[in-house]
């Protein structure tokens, strides 16, 4: 037990729970849906970790700082749509080219929800309910209701969802999926090693006591947008790769598995504690879950809202029951904490 | 002048009657028939469901809590009305079935919230999810409707002279969160709660009872108004009602009530209710898509912090360069100003 306690932190043991919880959930379904375990399944899952995780990166960032970001769903759905329309009528666009134009677009939308929420002192929940309609608004007047079609995009972007990284024992690491671990890496990367990373969690923690020290919880948030914004609109890319079709609704509903994403995944509603593994973590079980139920013969897909809304209440219940718990029992054996 | 603006904008139910009074002047402009009686009752039944919740909204936000689930809640009730109604039971027993189940998901919002002291943006979340999936578990894709004639009448004909039995509800409702919130100690409870949680119990009130009975309530009256909705339409979808809690808690917030609890009136909530639906009416009547409108109400709903918070900080900086440049019993320290 003490080693236990000297080794580990709360946050890590969560974190590792939410590993048996995935792996049980595998071993459940595997049990019961006829060929789980094959590449087609783990394909399936991780090309939707990877549009939810890189988005919900960003949320996370935006969480850290005891904001939120609701407008990231319309965001998705507007890169993917209009970097579509602009690549079916230039079919020779270079691909970074492309990729780039869909990380600015996304940029611009965070950069008005950053000004509005840090500057303009407007609350985030309000500015991005906001934003969330407004954006999408944008979107559908600009589109005149048509739709993307697969035939009318480069033959690049069609092959981007099924080109490989690499395979390992008949497993196929798709390059989407590649991209998507590498923003996790270097964001989780930032938040342990970089002063901007640690000013997340500051502001998160007690935000009048970070600006009562002087640090710029204005700029800081503000950046957080912008970067929200930003990987929301290489989601959007990411998206339009996938589908190929895209409509006007594209996205619509994502900021909410994208919140209970980072919620189940131990990120703190109310800011200051969270890493990007666990948002990771968060993504793949609920993926998994989502994935996994539309194959499940026992029960109708209907009843995925339904367990995924009961799963997040579950996570944040066991944070604020368990966790403290565990948090006190550390604190009591006067094991130094390292504060997250 | 301009601090007398400022103490008119600060008077933030007077900043609306003004822009209601604006509105409906144009409106009336355009057309001859906008303040005929039938015009305005079709333009307050049409999102009738909507300001019926945002009435407990706001007593709900004025709490300082949230509450997303309203429009999920709504829609389960009226999928249980349809179900039950679909295996044969009397709609009358259906209705009966749907508002419990409200008040029951309000009840475990509530518990979460009050008793277990979780966040409610977060618990309501989940709420929004899952109560959402259980109407679908219902209803799955089919769409219910073929109700007997009294339900469809209850949603669409007039019942105390022109008005229909929705409208009348919802003034009943008003009147009686205007005596709740306002000249009840109750509603002094709600304020000092949302000001202060820590500061209300140490008072003595009862900070779980009140938080669970808004909550209860809340999925009551959401309840009401799908059932209200599935009457009015006329047939029932595991959809019904998705996304109604951003135009709810846009009135709400419009109408002055404080993100942060504590403050705001269902005087201004009422006047911002106005102000919506004429102004989506008036936005009808030049045909603006309902696409549209609705981006609107996002903008509307943003500058309805953002300006008076650009107000509050434009007169602060007047009132520094007043002091700068000097205004009377200044000239102490005019002198040392450079020129």
């Amino acid at each position: 037990m003490t080693w236990i306690r000297r080794r580990f932190r709360p946050e890590q043991i969560r974190e590792l729970s939410l590993l048996l919880l995935i792996l049980a959930a595998v071993l459940f379904f595997g049990s019961q849906i006829d060929n789980y375990y094959s590449a087609r399944t783990f394909n399936r899952i991780s090309t939707s970790v990877a549009i939810l995780v890189v988005v919900a990166v960003g949320q996370t960032l935006v969480v850290l700082t005891r904001n939120i970001d609701l407008s990231v769903g319309s965001i998705v759905g507007f890169t993917a749509y209009f970097v579509g329309a602009i690549l079916a009528q230039h079919n020779g666009m270079a691909p970074w080219a492309a990729v780039l134009l869909a990380i600015g677009m996304g940029m611009v939308m965070g950069v008005v929800n950053g000004l509005i929420i840090a500057y303009g002192r407007v609350p985030a929940i309000i500015t991005t309910l906001g934003t969330l309609a407004i954006y999408r608004t944008i979107l559908v007047d600009l589109s005149n209701a048509q739709t993307i079609i697969t035939a009318s995009l480069p033959q690049w972007v069609l092959e981007l969802p099924r080109t490989n990284l690499f395979s390992l024992a008949g497993l196929d690491l798709r390059l989407m999926v590649g991209l998507a671990l590498l923003v996790v890496l270097v964001f989780q990367l930032v938040l342990s090693y970089l002063p901007f990373g640690r000013l997340l969690y500051a502001i998160g923690s007690n935000p009048e006591a970070a600006q009562f020290a002087g640090l710029p919880v204005r700029r800081t948030v503000f950046l957080a947008y912008v970067l929200c914004g930003a990987l929301a609109g290489l989601a959007g890319f990411m998206f339009l790769a996938r589908f190929g079709n895209i409509t006007v609704v594209a996205g619509q509903g994502m900021e909410l598995q994208v919140v209970a994403a980072v919620v189940v995944g131990g990120v703190n509603i109310f800011g200051g504690s969270g890493s990007m593994l666990g948002a990771l973590l968060g993504t793949v079980l609920i993926a998994t879950l989502e994935q996994s139920l539309l194959r499940w013969a026992q029960i109708s897909e209907f009843w995925r809202d339904a367990i995924l809304g009961l799963l997040i209440l579950l996570a944040i219940a066991t944070d604020a029951v368990i966790l403290e718990r565990l948090r006190a029992i550390w604190a009591r054996t006067g094991i130094r904490v390292a504060e997250e | 002048m301009w601090s007398r603006l400022g103490s008119r904008l600060r008077s933030w139910e007077g900043l609306l009657l003004g822009l209601v009074v604006a509105v409906i002047a144009v409106n009336a402009l355009q057309t001859p028939f906008y303040l005929r009686l039938s015009n305005q009752i079709n333009l307050f039944t049409l999102s009738i469901e909507k300001i019926i919740v945002a009435l407990i909204m706001a007593l709900i936000i004025i709490n300082a809590e949230i509450d997303l689930s309203v429009a999920s809640v709504m829609g389960l009730a009226a999928c249980v009305v349809a179900y039950l109604h679909a295996q044969g039971v009397p709609v009358a027993l259906g209705v009966l079935a749907g508002l419990a189940v409200g008040a029951l998901a309000g009840a475990f919002n509530g518990y979460w919230i009050a008793y277990v002291g979780l966040p409610s943006l977060a618990v309501t979340l989940a709420g929004l999810i899952g109560y959402r999936g259980a109407a679908r578990i219902l209803i799955e894709d089919r769409s219910i409707g073929g109700f007997p004639d009294w339900f469809n009448r209850l949603g669409q004909e007039p019942l105390v002279g022109p008005f229909p039995v929705s409208l009348v509800l919802f003034f009943l409702l008003l009147a009686l969160m205007l005596v709740v919130l306002h000249r009840s100690a109750f509603g002094r409870y709600v304020y000092a709660i949302g000001n202060s949680r820590d500061v209300a119990r140490y008072s003595g009130v009862n900070v779980n009872r009140v938080k669970m009975t808004l909550f209860v309530a809340s999925g009551f009256i959401s309840a009401l108004a799908g059932i209200l909705l599935a009457a009015r339409l006329g047939s029932v979808r595991g959809n019904t009602a998705e996304g109604f809690e951003l135009d709810i808690i846009t009135m709400v917030l419009l109408g002055g009530v404080s993100i942060f609890g504590g403050s705001g009136s269902l005087i201004g909530v009422a006047l911002a209710i106005l102000l919506i639906l004429n102004l989506r009416n008036g936005m009808s009547l030049v045909n603006i898509t309902g696409n549209t409108q609705t981006g609107v109400i996002g903008v509307l709903l943003i500058l309805s912090v953002l300006g008076p918070n650009w107000a509050r900080s434009l007169q602060e900086r007047l009132q520094r360069s007043r002091r700068q440049t000097g205004g009377p019993g200044d000239g102490a320290t005019r002198g040392a100003v450079p020129k």
